[in-house]
C-alpha cells in the first residue's frame, strides 16, 4: 500500500473476523464503486481463510496476530491509516451490510461539513431494517443516554458504518475502546469536543455468517458500553475541573 | 480462637514458603511476589500477636478478635487483588500495543518486499 497522495488522500478499512463468505464480495464492491480508493481489510486472526479471500480480491490485509476484538482491530488500522499519512478514513463491516455506494457521500460529508467523525445512520430517515429487536431496544436505551452528554440526538449510535478525520484519527490512535467501541467513541469525541454529523445511508442483511452478538452477549454489551461510558464522563469532568 | 489463630499463623507460613519457592524457581517475578510476602508476614506477625489483634478487634468495634482476624484477611487479600488488576490491565494494553505495532511493520516490510 502506497502512502496517502493526491484526491486519494482516503482509506477504506474493514475489520474482519471469520468473514470468508462475505468479504471478497464487499472488497469487489468498493473496487466498483471507487476504483481508486485503497481498500484495507484488517484481519483479527480468523479462523478461516478471510486473508486469503481478501487478499485475492485485490485488498490490502493487515493480519493481527492474535485476535485483539473489533475495538483493537479497529485501532491497528487507525494507526497504520496515521502512520501513512491518510487524512480521511472509511470504516466499512466485513459482512456487507453497509452498501458502498453510501461511501462517496460519506466522504464528501467530512470533507464539506469540518466534523471529525461522520455515521452512516440506518435510522435517519426513520427506516431501520435488518436490526433483532434486541439491538433496537439497546439502541434507544443508548440514544436516551447519549442525547444530555453529546448535546444533541445521535439515531444510530451502534453504527459501524464510519467516516473519521485525521484530527480524529490521531485522538484514536492514543485511546480507542477496546470492546464495542462505536459508543464510547462517540463519548471520546465529546471529551475533545469534537463534532460529528449523521447522514442517511442503506443497510442491508449480512451476506454471510452469523453476528457475534449473542442475547446473552447483548446483556454483557449494554453493561460493559454503560460502564465505558460512565469512565469516559469522569474523564470529561475530571479535565473540566483541572482546566 | 487458639486454634484458629494457630492454623492462620501455619496458612501464612505456608505462603510465605510458597511464594519464596516460587520466586527461587522464576514463577513468580520478585516484585510480584512483594505484594504476597507482605501480606502473609502482616497475617503471621497478627496471629501471634493476641493483645493488638485485641485491640483492633475493640477498635473496629468487634466483640469478637477472630472476626478482626477474618476482616483484616479480606482486607489484605483484596488490596492485593486489586494491585493484580492493575498490572493485568497495563500488561493486556502493553500487549495488544505490542501486537498492533508488530502487524504493522510485517505489513510495511511486506510491501517493501512487494514493491522492490
Amino acid at each position: 500500500m502506497k502512502p496517502a497522495f493526491g484526491p486519494n488522500d482516503f482509506l477504506i478499512v474493514i475489520p474482519a473476523f471469520n468473514e470468508e463468505g462475505a468479504i471478497a464480495g464487499v472488497v469487489k464492491e468498493i473496487n466498483r464503486v471507487l476504483p481508486e480508493a485503497p481498500v484495507l481489510v484488517i484481519d483479527d486472526c480468523s479462523e478461516d481463510g478471510t486473508k486469503y479471500v481478501a487478499k485475492g480480491a485485490g485488498a490490502d490485509v493487515l493480519g493481527l496476530p492474535y485476535h485483539l476484538g473489533l475495538g483493537g482491530c479497529v485501532q491497528a488500522g487507525y494507526k497504520l491509516a496515521f502512520e501513512l499519512g491518510y487524512d480521511f478514513v472509511i470504516r466499512v463491516d466485513g459482512d456487507g451490510q453497509h452498501d458502498p455506494a453510501d461511501i462517496p457521500r460519506v466522504l464528501e460529508t467530512l470533507r464539506a461539513s469540518g466534523c471529525q467523525m461522520v455515521i452512516g445512520s440506518r435510522f435517519y430517515n426513520h427506516d431501520g431494517p435488518h436490526t433483532s429487536r434486541v439491538r433496537a431496544l439497546g439502541i434507544l436505551l443508548f440514544r436516551a443516554i447519549l442525547r444530555p452528554i453529546l448535546g444533541k440526538p445521535v439515531q444510530d449510535p451502534t453504527s459501524g458504518f464510519v467516516g473519521v478525520n485525521r484530527q480524529a484519527l490521531e485522538v484514536f490512535t492514543r485511546s480507542f475502546p477496546l470492546e464495542y467501541p462505536e459508543i464510547e467513541t462517540l463519548v471520546v469525541l465529546q471529551r475533545k469536543r469534537f463534532k460529528f454529523q449523521e447522514i442517511a445511508c442503506h443497510m442491508r442483511p449480512r451476506q454471510a455468517g452469523r453476528s457475534s452478538i449473542t442475547p446473552v452477549k447483548s446483556l454483557y454489551y449494554i453493561v460493559h458500553v454503560l460502564l465505558g461510558v460512565f469512565v469516559n464522563i469522569l474523564k470529561f469532568d475530571s479535565r473540566r475541573r483541572k482546566n | 480462637m487458639d486454634r484458629l489463630l494457630t492454623v492462620t499463623t501455619l496458612l501464612s507460613i505456608a505462603l510465605i514458603l510458597l511464594v519464596l519457592f516460587s520466586v527461587r524457581r522464576s514463577h513468580i517475578r520478585v516484585e510480584y511476589s512483594v505484594s504476597w510476602l507482605a501480606a502473609s508476614i502482616a497475617l503471621l506477625i497478627l496471629s501471634r500477636s493476641h493483645g493488638l489483634l485485641t485491640w483492633i478487634a475493640n477498635f473496629l468495634g468487634l466483640s469478637d478478635p477472630p472476626l478482626a482476624l477474618i476482616l483484616i484477611v479480606f482486607g489484605l487479600f483484596l488490596v492485593v487483588f486489586y494491585r493484580f488488576s492493575v498490572i493485568i490491565s497495563d500488561l493486556k494494553d502493553a500487549n495488544i500495543a505490542m501486537a498492533q505495532r508488530l502487524a504493522i511493520l510485517e505489513f510495511q516490510l511486506q510491501s517493501r518486499h512487494e514493491s522492490d
